[in-house]
C-alpha cells in the first residue's frame, strides 16, 4: 500500500524526522493564509505515481495571484490517468545540497538494505545503474539492526561533510525504525535537503507498506489509484486480475501457469488481453472471472487454461458451463483441462454446449490465436 | 536417491488439526509420508489421524525424532510457528502458508541462518520425492520416479511441467517448490547444488519467473563453478507488464530489475537451455540428455 506524501511525511513528524511546516488543501480558497505566511512556497500534487515533476504536478508560487491560479490549474491536472485532489503547499526551500536516503529489502539475500547518496534528488535505480559508485549500500540483518554509530562511520566513508553526518545518521536510524515499524516495502527520503543554514529537511517522502501488514495500519488503507477500473472490480473480490493491452482474454488456475499463457499465447502469435487467475480459494468463481475478462471491450477470444491440483477442474468447469447457460461468454472460448477433476469438468463443459475443448494447452492455445483471426 | 527428503524422513506437521492441515496431512499419509507427530498449541495430548499432537514443537522433539517440519497455520501465525521449530532445531522447515509479510519472514530466515537450518518457502507448494515422500500440497498425478530434478517458484506449473516431461518419458527424483513470495528461504542455486551432489538426478529443470534475481544468481553459479548437469529452464512471464504483480507476491519487475529477459539471457550464457513455453521442456530435456 502506497502512502501519500503528506501521509509519509506525518509519520516522519511523529517519528522525529524533521520536515518543513505544511498544508493539505483540496481547492484554491484554502491555504491562502498559509501562502501570506509562508510564500513564495511550493505546490506539490498528491498522487501516489512516480514523475510527477515531469508531468507538471509541482508548481512554484510567488504571489497570491499566481498561488490561486496554479492551484486551480493543478486540480485540474491528470498524472497517469489519475485526477489530482490534493495539493501539499510548503515554504520554498534555500538548498545547499540534496541527499539520497532509503531503505528496502534485498530479496535474494533476505536481509533490510540501507542505501544512500550523497546525490540525491535523482532516480536511485538509474543512479545505482550508470553510476554505482555514487550510491553506498549496506545490507542490514533485521534481527540485529544497525545504530546511529554504524550509520555515521558508512557516511563519512562516502565522504559527507562533518558537519552534518550525525544529523543524517540520526534521520537515516529512525527511518529505519519506520521502514520496520511498518513494515515497510519502500522508505525512502528523495531528496533529504541540507539548507544553506546546515539545517536536514526531508523534502520529500516516500513510503509503501506492505500489503500483508496493512491491515495494522488501517488509516492507511485506500483503494490505490494506480489499479485501473476493472483490476479494483477483481481486487473487491479477491480475484487477482490485471489488464493488458491485447484482445485474448485469459482465465487460468494458479499465477505460474497464467502466466506461461501468457506466454502461450504470444507464441503462437496474439496478445494477452489481461492476467486472470482464480486460485486455492477463488476457484469457484470461475463465472465472476469470466465477467470481469469480458469487462474489457477489446477482448475477442477468450483462453481459459486449467490445470487441476486444489482448484478442482470440476468446480471451475461448472462456474464456466454457468457463464455459457446464461449468455455471459459472447466470444469464442477455447479450453484446456487436465489434472485433479479434469475428467469430469470436461463432460460439464461439452454438456452445456462448448466445443473448444482440449486437454493440454498446444492445440488449445494454437486454436485460440487462430480463432482470433475468424472474428 | 534423492534430495532433501526421502522415504525415511520424519515429518512434523505444525498446525496439523486445523482444516487445511489436516486435508494435507491426511493426503500426505496416504501418499507414504512418515508424520510421525503434529502440533496445535491448545491440542497436545489429543490423536489427529492416528498421531499424536502437542501443544508445541519442543514438546513433541521431547518424544520424537523429526527430520523436518511442514507449517500449515494461517499467516498470522506462522512467524511464531516456523521460528519455533527453527529454535527447537528441526534442520528443515517447510513453509506452505501464503501472505507472510516478507518482513515477519526476515525474522525467521535470520534465525534459520544462524542456526544453519534450511527453509523452504514461505508460499511454497512443498517439495515431493515420487513414491518416498512429500511435503505440501503438489499434485501427485503426472508424476513419476525418475532422474529428472525440478525446482520451481510456482505450484501448478510444477505440475504442468511434469505432464510435459513425462509426455517425454521423464519421471523426477525430487521435486522442489521454492515458493511465490518475494523473500523466501531456499534460492535455485541453493537446490542446484544438492541436485548437482545427487547420483540420481541425471538433468535438471528450472521453473523460474519474473521478479527478483534468483535465476542470475543461479546462473552466475554455473559460470563461475564450471559444475553443472544438463539443465532446462523455462521463465515464466516474458510478456508481463512492468509494475504489476502477477498473481505471486514476488511477480513483478520493478526499477528495471527482475524481467523474463534479463533472467533468459543470463541461463542462456551460463548454457542453460531455455524452453519457449511449458511442453518444450521436456522435449529439450530429451535433446540434451540424449
Amino acid at each position: 500500500m502506497k502512502l501519500y506524501e503528506y501521509e509519509a511525511k506525518r509519520i516522519f513528524k511523529d517519528n522525529g524526522i524533521p520536515v518543513l511546516e505544511s498544508e493539505l488543501v483540496s481547492s484554491p480558497e484554502e491555504g491562502l493564509d498559509f501562502f501570506r505566511k509562508n510564500g513564495p512556497i511550493v505546490l506539490k500534487s498528491q498522487v501516489l505515481s512516480g514523475g510527477r515533476g515531469k508531468a507538471g504536478g509541482i508548481k512554484f508560487a510567488e504571489t497570491e495571484e499566481e498561488y490561486r491560479e496554479k492551484t486551480a490549474g493543478l486540480l485540474k491536472l491528470s498524472i497517469k490517468g489519475i485526477p489530482v485532489k490534493k495539493i501539499l503547499l510548503e515554504r520554498k526551500l534555500d538548498i545547499r545540497n540534496e541527499l539520497y536516503l532509503g531503505y528496502a529489502i534485498l530479496r535474494s539475500k533476505a536481509r533490510i538494505l540501507l542505501m544512500f547518496s550523497a546525490e540525491g534528488g535523482v532516480d536511485i535505480e538509474e543512479l545505482s545503474r550508470n553510476r554505482p559508485e555514487s550510491v553506498i549500500k549496506r545490507e542490514i540483518d533485521i534481527n540485529r539492526g544497525i545504530t546511529p554509530g554504524e550509520i555515521s562511520s558508512l557516511l563519512k566513508q562516502a565522504g559527507l561533510e562533518k558537519d552534518i553526518i550525525n544529523a543524517v545518521a540520526g534521520t537515516a536510524h529512525k527511518l529505519y525504525g519506520i521502514f520496520t515499524d511498518y513494515e515497510c516495502e519502500v522508505a525512502e527520503i528523495n531528496p533529504l535537503v541540507v539548507t544553506g543554514s546546515g539545517e536536514i529537511l526531508a523534502a520529500d517522502a516516500r513510503i509503501a507498506i506492505y500489503d500483508e501488514a496493512v491491515h495494522k495500519h488501517p488509516g492507511y488503507i485506500k483503494e490505490e489509484d494506480t489499479y485501473t477500473e476493472l483490476e479494483k472490480q477483481a481486487r473487491r473480490i479477491n480475484l487477482g486480475y490485471v489488464e493488458m493491452d491485447g484482445n485474448i482474454g485469459v482465465i487460468g488456475n494458479g499465477a505460474g501457469l497464467n502466466m506461461a499463457t501468457l506466454d502461450i499465447i504470444t507464441h503462437f502469435g496474439g496478445k494477452p488481453a489481461n492476467f486472470l487467475e482464480v486460485s486455492g480459494r477463488t476457484y469457484g468463481k470461475a463465472k465472476e472471472a469470466i465477467q470481469i475478462v469480458l469487462s474489457n471491450p477489446n477482448v475477442k477470444v477468450i483462453f481459459g487454461n486449467f490445470f487441476g491440483c486444489i482448484s478442482r477442474c470440476d468446480v471451475i468447469a461448472q462456474g464456466l458451463a454457468k457463464a455459457y447457460a446464461e449468455g455471459i461468454i459472447r466470444v469464442p472460448i477455447v479450453i484446456s483441462m487436465r489434472g485433479t477433476g479434469a475428467e469430469e469438468g470436461i463432460k460439464t463443459l461439452r454438456a452445456a454446449g462448448m466445443n473448444e475443448i482440449y486437454e493440454d494447452d498446444i492445440e488449445a492455445g494454437e486454436k485460440a490465436v487462430s480463432l482470433l483471426k475468424e472474428v | 536417491m534423492s534430495v532433501l527428503i526421502n522415504k525415511d524422513s520424519r515429518v512434523l506437521v505444525s498446525g496439523m488439526t486445523g482444516k487445511e492441515g489436516t486435508y494435507h496431512s491426511q493426503k500426505m499419509i496416504d501418499l507414504g509420508t512418515k508424520v510421525v507427530c503434529g502440533v496445535t498449541p491448545g491440542k497436545g495430548g489429543i490423536k489427529h489421524l492416528g498421531v499424536p499432537v502437542y501443544d508445541s514443537v519442543q514438546d513433541a522433539l521431547a518424544e520424537h525424532e523429526v527430520d523436518a517440519c511442514g507449517i500449515f497455520v494461517p499467516s498470522r501465525f506462522a512467524m511464531n510457528a516456523a521460528s519455533e521449530a527453527i529454535e527447537a532445531g528441526i534442520e528443515f522447515v517447510v513453509v506452505i502458508t501464503e501472505g507472510i509479510c516478507p518482513h515477519e519472514t526476515l525474522r525467521f530466515i535470520s534465525r534459520a541462518r544462524d542456526k544453519e537450518c534450511i527453509v523452504l518457502g514461505p508460499n511454497t507448494p512443498g517439495l515431493l520425492t515420487p513414491r518416498e515422500s512429500i511435503i505440501g500440497v503438489l499434485a501427485t498425478d503426472f508424476v513419476k520416479k525418475g532422474n529428472i530434478g525440478v525446482i520451481s517458484r510456482s505450484g501448478t506449473l510444477t505440475v504442468e511441467i511434469c505432464y510435459y516431461l513425462l509426455k517425454e518419458g521423464f519421471g523426477q527424483s525430487t521435486i522442489v517448490g521454492l515458493g511465490g513470495d518475494a523473500v523466501v528461504g531456499s534460492t535455485f542455486k541453493d537446490v542446484y547444488m544438492k541436485f548437482l551432489d545427487d547420483e540420481e538426478t541425471e538433468g535438471i529443470v528450472i521453473v523460474g519467473e519474473i521478479g527478483g534475481t534468483m535465476e542470475e544468481e543461479l546462473a552466475a553459479y554455473i559460470k563461475s563453478s564450471g559444475r553443472s548437469k544438463p539443465t532446462v529452464a523455462f521463465i515464466a512471464g516474458r510478456n508481463a507488464p512492468e509494475g504489476k504483480r502477477l498473481g505471486h507476491a514476488g511477480a513483478i519487475i520493478e526499477g528495471g530489475m527482475g524481467s523474463a529477459e534479463s533472467k533468459i539471457k543470463s541461463l542462456e550464457d551460463a548454457g542453460v537451455l531455455i524452453a519457449d513455453v511449458p511442453w518444450e521442456t521436456g522435449i529439450l530435456m530429451k535433446e540434451v540428455s540424449g
